[in-house]
């Protein structure tokens, strides 16, 4: 029940909405939340083969919101439908992206991380990372899977 | 109607040529029989009906109700772990996928005749059975292993009669791997956060009239060598009304230069315990303790027909190993739980496994044959079976796509032939237990949990859940 408390998504909701959040917070929150105007924001995701995934989300989707409404084929991503209690939706970042983000790593976000396969210093959770318009164009790293592996 | 030799159609392929292409020139259906309906089961399931076109899967599950460990081992206070049925759901919907419950591979079924009726076989049904201390009174009443603790409030089949003794105010946990750290929070944490989840009733009400105060968590090794995750550690930290206490002597020589040249997981974890010692417990006489202690490995189980105390050696670390000295420390406990790892069983005499390691012997997932190096064509291991009981979901997932991976490419190289028209088996022999029937269960799981305002009261009984159906 400790865990469910969520420190990202409520600053990430939190943002956009004033009135309180309920008790059940989940990754939906953050496509739930009504949006003034839908901008949209442009992402690239380079998988570890080098293969460049093109998508769209709108400001105050989360990365891995961005997976789960395009479909995109990633093995495994975001097995806990971004509660911070796994590390499938693990991203790279480049160092001058990780640095601009608006919020650190929470500490709950870390311990994910640390049980993350190919953990770098820029790494993050796709589910903790809230788009906003000035991150248009951003490109991400998604750490390899079996799926690059194979030759 | 013409089947191609895969050696022939390589050559065939131009590099660009998608796996797809490849595999939609065969038109033999591809017969699965996965053992076992758990993660691994669900993940192996999910992988080869994406990437293998022309699949027909089925999952036999020893239960009626499928998920094994995600529904069985899982906290009841950890429901986003849970999340990953939804994955498994939105598998089961496929059309090609089909299970049958109350199916036990050994009883109902034999591997032998599985593999005449299927062209491949993936056993993935885990590792039940716990790792013995091997030391005199591990049979005294109220020790027990802490996957039992754990099947018990969890709701598995067979172990709602286990009732732990929770009358005295000590328990020791021997072992410190998440599993330890899950019982310690189930008996610390307050009754009225538990009620909320999906624990059984019994165990709710058995543990609002525990008198356990203190829980004591021993591990043979340091801390820079503790089982335990950090999420899970933190978690501990937090829980209302409980002070952890640690050892400052278990911690001497741990300084910061040690710290800041580990590995950032170890690092951070260190630095957690570290930050938690140093922070004086604000005493109040209400709050339950959990103590974590190291460097101690048991020797004896004290009490007349209950255990009463553990006497442990006091050990030293040699090469990454714990030694045992002669300094002896007795700690008392009168409930004690056993949490040193798992092994698998064989449960079907053609299966060639290892004793040893509870294991089926397997490279890279392949099937080995009895006494040979060579593969046994055909059959494959998944999740902890082939792996060992180690790791979480994210683990046992990555394992089972490799797995599955695996498959895929033994077809495309040509070391696996499955241009064989297989029958599949027929199960309507038996009583088995279809993915309807067990929605029909979960439905009425949910509903008896809305009464009592949780997400669901399970179903302990097989007899009761097989009357639903
Ligand atoms: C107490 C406990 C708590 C855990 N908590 C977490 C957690 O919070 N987070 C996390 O990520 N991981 C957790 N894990 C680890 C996770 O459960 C495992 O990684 C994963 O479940 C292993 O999957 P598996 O499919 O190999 O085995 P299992 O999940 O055990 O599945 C095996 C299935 O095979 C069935 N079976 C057995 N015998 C037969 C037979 N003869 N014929 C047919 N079927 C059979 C069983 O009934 C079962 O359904 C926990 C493990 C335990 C023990």
């Amino acid at each position: 029940m400790i865990r469910i408390i969520n420190s990202r998504i409520i600053s990430c909701v939190s943002k956009q909405l004033t009135k309180p959040i309920g008790a059940q917070l989940s990754r939906s929150l953050c496509t739930n939340v009504p949006k003034p105007q839908k901008e949209e924001v442009q992402v690239t995701f380079v998988r570890a083969n080098g293969e460049r995934v093109q998508s769209k989300g709108k400001v105050g989707d989360s990365l891995l919101d961005v997976v789960v409404n395009n479909s995109l084929d990633f093995d495994g991503f975001g097995a806990c439908e971004g509660t911070l209690t796994c590390s499938t939706c693990h991203l790279i970042l480049s160092q001058a992206d990780y640095d601009k983000l608006p919020d650190k790593p929470s500490d709950e976000e870390l311990d994910m991380l640390d049980l993350a396969y190919d953990l770098a210093d820029t790494s993050r959770l796709g589910c903790q990372i809230c788009l906003e318009k000035s991150m248009n164009g951003l490109e991400v790293k998604v750490p390899a899977t079996v799926n690059d592996a194979r030759s | 109607m013409f089947t191609v030799r895969s050696s022939i159609l390589k050559t065939l392929i131009s590099s660009n040529f998608s796996k797809f292409k490849y595999f939609s020139t065969l038109n033999n259906e591809i017969k699965v029989c996965i053992v076992g309906g758990g993660a691994a089961g669900f993940y192996s399931s999910q992988y080869l009906l994406k990437h293998l076109p022309n699949t027909q899967i089925d999952v036999i599950e020893k239960l009626p109700v499928p998920f094994g460990l995600v529904r069985y081992g899982v906290a009841p206070d950890h429901p986003e772990v849970k999340n990953v049925i939804n994955t498994f759901n939105k598998t089961a919907q496929h059309p090609n996928f089909k299970y049958y419950g109350n199916v036990s591979l050994g009883k109902e079924v034999t591997l032998d005749e599985l593999r005449k009726a299927y062209n491949i076989v993936v056993l993935s049904y885990g590792s039940e059975i716990d790792t013995l201390l091997n030391i005199s009174g591990e049979d005294k009443k109220n020790f027990m292993s802490a996957r039992e603790f754990v099947g018990w409030y969890n709701g598995t089949p067979g172990l709602e009669e286990l009732n732990p003794d929770l009358s005295g105010e000590e328990v020791i946990l021997i072992g410190n791997g998440n599993v330890a750290i899950d019982v310690a929070r189930i008996l610390l944490t307050p009754v009225d956060i538990l009620k909320k989840t999906d624990i059984t009733e019994y165990s709710i009400e058995a543990l609002s009239r525990s008198k356990v105060k203190k829980v004591y968590m021993v591990g043979r090794r340091g801390p820079l060598q503790a089982a335990f995750t950090i999420a899970e550690l933190r978690e501990m930290l937090k829980i209302p009304n409980v002070q952890t206490i640690w050892r400052s002597a278990d911690f001497e020589g741990i300084t910061s230069d040690t710290v800041t040249s580990l590995p950032r997981p170890k690092k951070r974890i260190t630095e957690l315990m570290l930050k938690s010692l140093q922070e004086a417990p604000k005493a109040s006489s209400d709050d339950k303790q959990f103590l974590p202690i190291f460097f101690r490995s048991p020797i004896q189980i004290n009490g007349d027909s209950q255990v009463e105390s553990i006497d442990f050696s006091h050990t030293v670390l040699k090469n990454d190993r714990a030694i045992a000295t002669n300094d002896v420390e007795k700690i008392t406990g009168q409930l004690v739980c056993r949490s040193i790892g798992y092994k698998a069983t064989s449960v079907d005499p053609s299966i060639n496994f290892d004793d040893k390691n509870g294991r089926v012997v397997n490279k890279h997932g392949r099937v080995l044959m009895k006494d040979s190096t060579e593969i046994d064509k055909g059959l494959y291991v998944a999740g902890w079976l082939g792996t060992g009981p180690s790791g979480v979901i994210l683990t046992t997932m990555n394992n089972a796509f490799q797995i599955s991976q695996t498959i895929i490419d033994d077809i495309k190289n040509g070391e696996l032939n499955c241009d064989e028209k297989k029958p599949g088996f027929d199960y309507s022999k038996f009583r088995a237990v279809t993915w309807d029937d067990w929605k029909k269960i979960d439905e009425k799981e949910v509903e008896c949990g809305k009464k009592l305002d949780k997400p669901r009261e399970k179903i302990v009984s097989v007899d009761e859940m097989l009357k639903l159906i």
